[in-house]
């Protein structure tokens, strides 16, 4: 119906927009000087990492911004002038002209209403329709989103709804009043990636169904490269780039730019390549650092019921080996990762340390074996105690451990500080004081205070921004070439585990589905979920994309 | 009579944990808070009402200036404020003022000694049932709820009723007995959420024992929420304490206290008000210092504020 | 739904029980001489206290005393006072008049305090909240019973508005007692009313509401207010406890002849067993109206209904 690539009638033109925050008494920019323009039938892509404005500029279109936000410039939606409109004529505009998908949809959908009401009011605030015909709209629109069973769903209360079936409904209740701009703040961030490679494929499909013209914000360049038309790079509230998506890709003009798209882990690029100085190889084949044999995991989940978390795993990791367990949520790979440091007990099967059998241990005999196993954890803002300055964090495993004085405990501290990359200085900071990726460092240097032989670490930089991420990646890499400790790598992102791992584990549901070197599982992945798993995940080239989506897309229909 | 409020706060278990989790984030938490808090008139008042009190409680004598509350003349009986005698005269014929100033002693020490016994029982049983979960935890939360079911006023009463000796110390202790869940509910929500931090998991998994983890960990950050309703609940307990001396089931006379000078004024209300007047002032903003406080607090140890 | 309701029975015959169990250790398993306890200085022949004894099966083992107990309890039998009129009496007689008056509390409680609370919240930090904020602030502070007296001289005798005592007015009579009773609870819905409105205008779901294009009376009324119900109404319930307690107080400054004047005039005369029946008869309807709220709550919340 729309052909993306003809040029159309400018749908959405910002004009030297500026926003600004007040926060205590100072009016902070978050926005400055932006100019855009979006066409209809096209998707516009808004890329950025954490504080770019990306959010702020989209939530300011249909004015949903705080209150202590102001405004001044230019924002023309279909002719008219949505910048400073009053309240009025901005209640009508939204809903109507301007739909909204959030990020997270549990939360953004009332817990209390069922999806098929909210999805009615979205219509009927717009649309003067008898109660009938606005739910046989509101059941046609859930069909429009591919939902299954539609009708029965319009009961459904949002908590009962999986995560994917809740954004297909978020999407619903956007395109009730056929509105001329879509906007979709970070749609599938929340999302497993093979529902994400279905969500995307419904905007894409939607693009041919609808007029609407799609402002998508996301952090994420393999997203961007599967749908955007044009791309839009932010940075401190600015423009730093801005073209067509083939253009941007190929290439990019700005040092920033460059910076984003060097920093995303790209499928199928193999290994971080860091310069290798590993102890020479032993004579004798070592005992694995890590042994799970027949891992099972129940918790219980009922008076009566319980549920299976790992299902008899059957794991090892070599002393000095990097082992990528990869899952979706519900996988069971952080379980596993409890289960291997004794935080987890096993129901049945044994799980073995450099040798010893740790599965029926009490907490004292384990001290031992866990004084050789560092932990990293995913959440930069929960891993460290807020009240303890950090440098106490790092010497907790010295002091729990060994007899080393104080002034042992500070130099060994000063000592990790520095192979983490960070200075000295930073020992008697507090937590809320370092950022995300410091903090994250810290969590390196705590699991590597005792020199470990095994490094269990579960999504390390999952909640980190791009550019950060790649910095912490490459210095795990680094460490690990350097001491040589093995390394349990846990994460649901295929590709930041390519870039660590010489073997790849995957799972699914608790089992174990598949596992082998990188190369082979990646190349040519045995079992089928491995297959779609590896296909789901976007890679930031758009031609390349492109041509995995048509492999993907063909294999599923031939089903 | 009770902190219903807090109750409710907390009577969805583990539905709070994320406020509580990201009121207890914070180390810088109390610094911050202080800032708020030294410009902050509510507190301020609050503040100075509740170290006036406390002194009067301390120091009776010295607020009295001297004047010895059972020094009776009956011929002065219900004698109206004068220069000589602030507050008037009593139904005895003492001096009013030097009684309702003696008056403050026996509620603060049992608004005090109510509030650390609650906190006593409240933390341990609560950090125990929200850091070792299990059968432990389920417990614990049956014998809970059968607390619950008997509200503090009415349970303090039957509590009393078979008591032989009603002093400072039994009637806190019916306080406690049937008070201490509150402070229970509260504990235990925020180290379920509080366990749930990485931190805790990265300390478990270095080997430190439950008993380091919980003292080092988890408690000076699940300090805070405490904090506030143990404010709020001081004047609380006073206020329940007053109800119940007079109604004729706490402390009983020669003690001094402001709920039998109200029980013995309010049959004089029309002909002497200031038998009742003085007494219920002096409860009223003693309770109200307390509740300042913790209002303050609470709003100066909110993370939404920031 | 059924199952839940059905759960949460189960769940309250324990409590129920413990309750019960717990009334009856304090009174008559504490050391102490508990016939003793009961009568307080009241002097009793040494036949009336065998009586007493036989009575109450105090001569039986621990188990055997509470079972007995716990059969009577479930039959009716509340204890006698100390001239052998069944508590059971006092309680049909005067049960009534405190249901009159709680009914009249919860709902002042309920109106003033969610109207005030919600106003309160719409216009944050206006006049008329700060009002709020520091009359609630005030009315907690103050005891009910001081609170009674004030009210009783102020608008009954003084103003001659409303009757200063007794029930002869029908349901007039209740008004004022009422408020008096409920001021306190109506102070914290207010607060709650009100610190749970601003927590909700925060939510997601608001801001999708208002992406949708929906009013801004149609989000305070249907998403806002409708979310803050749950704690509300978790709390009125829960709440039910303190009027219970507050009704005593209220009940003998007012002359109403209800159980709280019962247990009043128990305490003033004595008559232990009657203060124990009287307050366990209390509990019950306590424990009885958490059940009724909780599933009140599971209908408000289908998280819970369909958890």
């Amino acid at each position: 119906m729309t052909d993306p690539s003809a040029a159309g009638a400018p749908l959405l033109t910002i004009r030297d927009l500026n926003i600004e925050f007040e926060v205590d008494k100072v009016w902070i920019p978050a926005v400055r000087g932006i100019d855009l323009d979006l066409a209809a039938g096209e998707v516009l892509a808004l890329v950025g990492e954490s504080g770019s404005g990306k959010s702020t500029l989209a939530m300011a279109i249909p004015g949903l911004l705080a209150d202590n936000a102001r405004l001044t410039g230019s924002i023309r939606l279909t002719g008219a002038e949505l910048a400073g409109a009053d309240e009025a004529t901005l209640t009508e505009v939204r809903g109507s002209r301007v739909g909204v998908v959030f990020q997270e949809p549990m939360t953004a959908f009332n817990p209390v209403y069922t999806i098929g009401w909210q999805i009615i009011e979205a219509i009927q605030m717009h649309r003067d329709v008898s109660a009938d015909d606005a739910r046989a709209r509101a059941v046609e629109l859930l069909d429009l989103v591919d939902m299954p069973e539609p009708a029965k769903r319009m009961d459904y209360y949002p908590h009962q709804l999986s995560g994917g079936q809740r954004q297909r409904a978020m999407i619903a209740q956007a395109l009730a009043c056929d509105p001329a701009l879509l906007i979709a703040d970070e749609p599938t961030t929340a999302l497993d990636v093979t529902v994400q490679a279905e969500i995307l494929d419904l905007l894409r499909d939607l693009r041919t169904r609808v007029d609407a013209g799609i402002l998508l914000i996301t952090h994420d360049l393999g997203v961007v490269a599967d749908i955007a038309d044009r791309i839009v790079v932010m940075k401190d509230g600015a423009v730093v780039e801005s073209g067509s998506s083939a253009t941007l890709f190929s290439d990019p003009q700005q040092p920033y730019t460059r910076l984003l798209l060097a920093s995303v882990p790209h499928l199928g690029s193999g290994k971080l390549s860091v310069a290798e100085s590993a102890p020479p190889p032993e004579p004798t084949p070592p005992v694995p650092a890590l042994s799970l044999r027949d891992a099972t995991v129940e918790f219980k989940s009922g008076p009566r019921s319980t549920f299976r978390a790992v299902d008899a795993v059957t794991l090892e990791v070599g002393a000095s080996e990097v082992v990528g367990l990869v899952g979706e949520s519900g996988s069971g790979k952080s379980t596993l990762g409890k289960a291997a440091v004794g935080l987890v007990q096993l129901t049945s099967g044994s799980v073995h340390l450099a040798g010893i059998d740790i599965t029926r241990l009490s907490q004292r005999g384990l001290r031992g074996p866990r004084a050789k196993v560092g932990v990293v954890f995913q959440d930069p803002g929960s891993s460290l105690n807020p009240r303890w300055p950090v440098g106490q964090a790092i010497a907790e495993p010295i002091a729990l451990h060994t007899e080393l004085t104080a002034a042992q405990r500070t130099a060994r501290v000063d000592e990790l500080l520095e192979q983490v990359q960070l200075s000295r200085s930073l020992r008697n900071r507090y937590p809320h004081q370092l950022s995300g990726g410091q903090r994250q460092r810290i969590g390196i240097a705590r699991a590597l205070a005792l020199n470990p032989a095994l490094v269990i670490a579960d999504e390390p930089t999952s909640a980190l921004d791009v550019s950060v991420q790649a910095r912490v990646l490459r210095l795990l890499r680094e460490l690990q070439a350097q001491h040589g400790f093995a390394c349990l790598f846990i994460s649901h992102n295929l590709a930041v585990v390519e870039e660590l791992s010489d073997r790849i584990a995957v799972m699914r549901s608790g089992r174990l589905v598949e596992s082998g070197p990188t190369e082979s599982v990646l190349n040519s992945p045995t079992e089928d979920y491995t297959a779609r798993l590896i296909a789901a995940v976007p890679v930031p080239d758009p031609q390349d994309q492109a041509r995995r989506r048509e492999l993907r897309l063909a294999r599923a229909a031939s089903e | 009579m009770g902190d219903p409020i807090e109750r409710l706060q907390n009577s969805r278990l583990d539905a709070e944990g994320d406020e509580v989790a990201a009121l207890v984030g914070q180390s810088s938490v109390w610094r911050d808070a202080w800032r708020y808090l030294r410009t902050n008139p509510l507190f301020l008042i609050g503040l100075a009402i509740m170290l006036v009190i406390i002194a009067m409680a301390l120091l009776p004598a010295l607020f009295a200036r001297g004047i010895d509350p059972t020094d009776c003349d009956l011929s002065l009986s219900r004698q109206t404020p004068s220069a000589a005698h602030w507050f008037g005269m009593d139904l005895q014929g003492c001096d009013y003022y030097a009684n309702v100033i003696h008056g403050a002693r026996n509620s603060v020490m049992i608004g005090l000694i109510s509030v650390i016994g609650v906190l006593i029982i409240g933390v341990l049983v609560g950090a125990l049932a929200g850091y070792f979960g299990g059968w432990a935890d389920s417990l614990l939360a049956r014998i809970t709820d059968v607390f619950f079911g008997i509200p503090l006023f009415l349970g303090a009463l039957i509590l009393l009723t078979v008591t032989a000796t009603r002093s400072v110390w039994t009637v806190s202790l019916a306080l406690i007995v049937f008070g201490w869940m509150t402070a229970m509910r509260l504990v235990r929500s925020s180290v379920v959420s509080i366990r749930e931090n990485d931190y805790v998991l990265a300390a478990q998994a270095l080997g430190a024992s439950s008993g380091r983890i919980l003292f080092r960990h988890i408690l000076p950050n699940a300090v805070a929420p405490v904090f506030v309703y143990a404010t709020i609940a001081v004047g609380t307990f006073i206020s329940a304490e007053a109800a119940l001396t007079y109604l004729g089931i706490g402390l009983q006379a020669p003690e001094i206290s402001w709920g039998l000078q109200i029980n013995v004024a309010q049959s004089l209300i029309g002909s002497s008000p200031h038998l009742l007047f003085f007494p219920a002032l002096f409860l009223s903003v003693t309770v109200l210092g307390f509740i300042l406080l913790g209002d303050a607090l609470r709003d100066a140890l909110d993370p939404k504020r920031r | 739904m059924t199952r839940f309701i059905i759960r949460r029975l189960l769940l309250t015959i324990p409590v129920l029980i413990g309750a019960s169990l717990l009334i009856y250790a304090m009174v008559y398993a504490l050391p102490g001489d508990p016939v003793r306890a009961l009568a307080g200085d009241r002097p009793l022949s040494a036949s009336v206290q065998a009586q007493i004894r036989a009575d109450y099966n105090l001569d039986d083992s621990f188990p055997v005393q509470y079972g007995k107990y716990l059969w009577g309890l479930l039959h009716g039998d509340f204890g006698k006072d100390f001239s052998g009129r069944p508590v059971l009496e006092t309680i049909s007689q005067r049960l009534p008049v405190t249901v009159k008056l709680t009914i009249v509390a919860v709902v002042f409680e309920t109106l003033f305090g969610i109207t005030a609370g919600i106003l309160a919240s719409l216009r944050r930090n206006s006049f008329f909240d700060n009002l709020v904020l520091i009359s609630t602030t005030m009315l907690v502070s103050i005891p009910v019973f001081v609170l009674g007296f004030l009210a009783q001289f102020v608008f009954g005798f003084k103003l001659g508005w409303f009757p200063i005592a007794g029930i002869t007015d029908g349901w007039f009579s209740y008004l004022l007692p009422g408020l008096v009773l409920a001021s306190l609870s109506m102070a914290y819905v207010a607060r709650l009313t009100r610190s749970a409105m601003l927590d909700s205008f925060s939510a997601d779901y608001v801001r999708t509401a208002r992406a949708k294009g929906v009013g801004r009376t149609r989000i305070v009324l249907r998403h806002v207010f409708r979310n803050s119900l749950i704690p509300i109404v978790t709390f009125i319930g829960a709440d039910i406890g303190s009027l219970l307690g507050g009704a005593i107080v209220t009940e003998s400054v007012f002359n109403l002849p209800g159980l709280g004047r019962a247990i009043f005039d128990a305490v003033r005369s004595q008559q232990g067993p009657v203060v124990v029946g009287i307050v366990t008869m209390m509990v019950f309807f306590y424990i009885f109206f958490n059940l009724v709220a909780d599933v009140l709550y599971a209908v408000i919340d289908p998280r819970i209904r369909y958890g």
